[in-house]
């Protein structure tokens, strides 16, 4: 879990187990990647429309619902215009 | 244990993580733990078009729960070793 120690204090993108994606700043982990979020902000994407954001707030997510922690270059971030980006959701992690 | 020091001796190659998502990562490995959780840096997917979610992303922690296959390059491997490994394991195992 050490490998998440340099994501502190920087912006991450979650994937959970049920597809959803989560942005926010990541505060806190510990080892069962249980995750502290601040300013999260929803991100559902829809194949129909653009990407919808949907403000959240702060966040505890428990570990067992995390499939995926990634940082966000902001830079590269701010650029895109994610009302313009259509996708299908992503699945559901399944066993 | 013998596969968590596997995936330690890949440590700076790049390999692509299929996840239980269908979404499939390719990038250079940084760090593995002892519950296979992997941390890959320099990302990209298989399918930008399908899963433009990832694309501000550089690096990328995956929890181990959600690895369905890592795929690596043949030379990579030294199966010969790798045997050696499993059976010395499988041996101390029963006794």
């Amino acid at each position: 879990m050490a490998a998440v120690e340099s994501y502190v204090d920087h912006l991450v993108q979650v994937i959970l187990y049920d597809g959803r994606i989560i942005v926010g700043k990541l505060k806190g982990f510990d080892i069962r990647t249980n995750l502290i979020l601040a300013e999260c902000v929803e991100r559902e994407y829809s194949s129909d429309q653009g990407v919808e954001m949907i403000p959240l707030g702060l966040y505890m997510i428990k570990g067992d619902n995390v499939a995926v922690v990634s940082e966000l270059d902001e830079e590269k971030d701010s650029m895109v215009d994610y009302t313009e980006v259509q996708a299908e959701p992503l699945g559901e992690i399944h066993y | 244990m013998l596969i968590f020091s596997f995936f330690k001796t890949l440590t700076d190659q790049v390999i692509t993580v299929e996840l239980k998502n269908d979404l499939s990562i390719t990038g250079t490995l940084k760090s593995v733990d002892q519950f296979l959780n992997i941390r890959l840096d320099n990302i990209s997917v298989e399918d930008p078009e399908r899963h433009p979610h990832m694309m501000a992303v550089k690096n990328t922690f995956i929890r181990g729960s959600v690895v369905r296959y890592v795929r690596m390059s043949a030379k990579s491997v030294d199966t010969t070793l790798l045997e050696d490994a499993t059976r010395r394991e499988a041996k101390e195992g029963k006794k």
